[in-house]
């Protein structure tokens, strides 16, 4: 015992004696986790709050544009720049200067009227209803075509959310009109209101909650958890580090001729490593409930979790650790440890849900995501933040991540043995 | 005493032995210089002895206890200075030795006293809490011998101790180094400093391609040469002066 603790003694000394070190394993995290929820919160703010410019270029002039003008202004996403010309719009979005373009055909209106008026016509007379034939001209109306033009460099999020909003403002101008030609087919005053036009089915957004208690998802809550798993891992680097320049300074060697095991060694810097990952995690937690609100960022909630989310960060913070040890008992410079380490911690974020959520990834990749202990460890933060769970939900994730430290750390071991033996 | 019997090294791919079928026998309480040209084989055989690297073939003992069997116990009689300074730069000098000196098991007050006085001894106790890599070669080479001794070691392996320090450090270090094997520490020691080890010297061994080439006081091999009268004069009759550059 007392060698284990002089050995973190050592780590420690080490440690804060080395400020760049500790800035990046404290500052850094920090910054990326308070970049990240300030960019995430104001894309959200932007679609919500601040409009986007939207060329329109109108060759319609008729009804249906008033109307397509009119769902845009009331959706509150987008502000519409006319524009005489399609291809002058098309050049603006190609040079990036707008997101969007909306080219409404000629004569949209009329066709349109006049496709809905053959088809009202049709239907009622099969149901008797026409007493007087209306000559229709029943030559074929072409199908018309909204043209969207978007910058290249436009997220595919984005697109399909206009596209979405832009199908979904047609259907409804489209049933609007129908609805009316009926009303004019049956001769009633089109004026007064004979066919309720709005939506009959509507939805609700509900968050399913245990224990009575909801949590609001934010920009805050997601962020929180996932960066501080990332920051949590990307411990590996400096330990590993710190294992490497033992080897290059030979006080590894040294450590070798002692009578001391290698596991003490490795204990010793367990200790401190994971003392740094929880400190690491207060700091993150105390930056979302104090630092972001002045930031105009969402609150971080915490409030009956604190026992829990420790938990989660202290066996997260094993399982980067012994990945570390692995990494450093392996690695033979800075130049294999550090890329290595920074690659794999990405990767290890990519496929863990860090980015873009497991459900959306291909079945492969899902089955892969079930192996990255950053997934296990987000799954765990997710339950407590955002699911309100209690222990016993989360002890699958724990269990997983104390296996991954155990596994890791004598594969580290036994590959020391193997490799030093004599 | 160290008793070594048919010990061999061959490192994986290498063309030739580095250490070959040797036999030596190295008495308690001597100064035992172990010299060669470079790849001679010096470090791949200290470094058997102190357990870093597995023999190919061979066996030797401690103070009676066997190598094969008895690595643990050997690692408390042995102590080692290797030839690279194995510190931490960014420790104290008294961090570094209250480190090494824990591992060996030592604590307390018993620890803290010995490293002062070690320190003192050296000229270093007015650095003691200074940083290693603010240190010049000579104050390094000094802590790095301090941290081998700590726990008083029957056996004393040093791999160049003396490389690269000043003629002041170097004395200090050799005249530790006697006061160490007054006190009963067998002294085991590599150099390129032939003078150093003719006067240092109880026995000098010289190896090379891996074999023992003679073995004897400083005197004896010296008087064993016709018009030949120092140890480096023996040395160049014995391993020749072509370069033995290799990589």
């Amino acid at each position: 015992m007392h060698k284990l603790l002089v050995s973190a003694h050592k780590e420690l000394l080490l440690l804060t004696r080395d400020l760049g070190g500790l800035a990046v394993l404290f500052l850094m995290p920090l910054l990326l986790v308070i970049t990240i929820t300030i960019i995430q919160d104001n894309t959200f703010k932007i679609i919500q709050e601040n409009k986007i410019p939207v060329l329109l270029v109108d060759l319609d002039k008729g009804d249906v544009s008033n109307q397509v003008k009119q769902s845009l202004k009331d959706s509150n996403l987008f502000e519409i720049v006319p524009e005489q010309q399609e291809s002058i719009a098309q050049d603006l979005v190609q040079k990036g200067a707008y997101q969007l373009a909306i080219i409404l055909p000629k004569d949209l209106t009329k066709d349109l009227n006049l496709k809905i008026r053959q088809n009202v016509t049709g239907i009622l007379a099969k149901f008797g209803v026409e007493e007087e034939s209306t000559p229709i001209n029943s030559s074929p109306i072409s199908q018309k075509e909204i043209r969207l033009y978007f910058d290249p460099a436009a997220q595919q999020a984005f697109k399909s959310s206009v596209r979405n909003n832009v199908d979904k403002m047609i259907a409804q101008i489209e049933s609007q009109s129908i609805y009316q030609a009926f009303q004019e087919e049956l001769g009633e005053d089109p004026t007064e209101p004979l066919f309720d036009t709005k939506s009959f089915i509507s939805f609700k957004e509900i968050i399913p909650n245990t224990h009575k208690k909801e949590t609001i998802p934010n920009s805050t809550q997601h962020n929180i958890p996932a960066w501080t798993l990332f920051a949590i891992f990307f411990i590996i680097l400096p330990l590993s580090i710190n294992m490497v320049n033992e080897k290059n300074q030979g006080t590894f060697v040294r450590l070798r001729t002692l009578p001391v095991k290698y596991a003490t060694v490795l204990g010793g810097k367990t200790l401190v490593f994971l003392t740094v990952s929880l400190i690491q995690f207060v700091l993150m937690l105390l930056v979302g409930i104090y630092l972001f609100p002045t930031l105009g960022l969402p609150k971080l909630d915490v409030s009956g979790r604190i026992p829990l989310l420790m938990l989660v960060a202290l066996f997260a913070g094993l399982a980067a650790v012994g990945l570390g040890l692995l990494l450093g008992t392996i690695a033979k410079s800075q130049e294999q440890s550090a890329p290595f380490g920074a690659t794999f911690v990405v990767i290890l974020a990519a496929i863990g849900g860090v980015w873009v959520p497991v459900f959306a990834m291909p079945p492969f990749m899902q089955t892969i995501s079930k192996l990255s202990p950053m997934n296990w460890g987000l799954n765990a933060f997710y339950d407590v933040f955002l699911r309100n769970v209690g222990f016993k939900e989360i002890v699958p994730e724990l269990a997983l991540l104390l296996l991954f430290f155990i596994a890791t750390t004598v594969i580290a071991i036994l590959y020391n043995e193997r490799k030093n033996a004599v | 005493m160290i008793q070594i019997d048919q010990l061999s090294k061959k490192y994986k791919d290498a063309a030739h032995f580095s250490v070959s079928d040797l036999d030596l026998k190295i008495g308690e309480g001597e100064i035992f210089g172990l010299l060669g040209p470079n790849g001679a084989g010096k470090t791949t055989l200290i470094s058997m002895l102190c357990g870093l690297i597995k023999p190919t073939s061979g066996n030797f003992s401690i103070h009676g206890l066997n190598f094969s069997s008895h690595k643990n116990q050997l690692k408390h009689l042995i102590g080692i200075v290797p030839q690279e300074y194995a510190l931490y730069p960014n420790l104290t000098a008294y961090e570094n030795l209250n480190y090494f000196g824990s591992m060996y098991g030592l604590k307390g007050n018993d620890l803290k006293e010995t490293i002062l006085s070690h320190l003192k001894i050296l000229g270093l106790h007015e650095f003691a809490d200074k940083k290693v890599k603010a240190f010049s070669g000579g104050m390094k080479r000094r802590v790095n011998l301090i941290a081998g001794m700590l726990h008083q070691p029957k056996v004393l392996f040093l791999d160049e101790p003396t490389v690269g320090v000043d003629v002041q450090s170097k004395t200090v270090i050799i005249e530790f180094l006697r006061t160490l094997n007054k006190a009963g520490t067998t002294i085991i020691y590599t150099s390129h400093h032939l003078n150093e080890a003719e006067q240092f010297c109880t026995t000098v061994g010289i190896i090379d391609h891996g074999e023992l080439v003679c073995m004897g006081t400083p005197q004896e091999l010296i008087q064993k040469e016709e018009d030949i009268t120092d140890l480096e004069g023996v040395f160049l009759s014995l391993t020749g002066k072509a370069l033995r550059d290799h990589a």
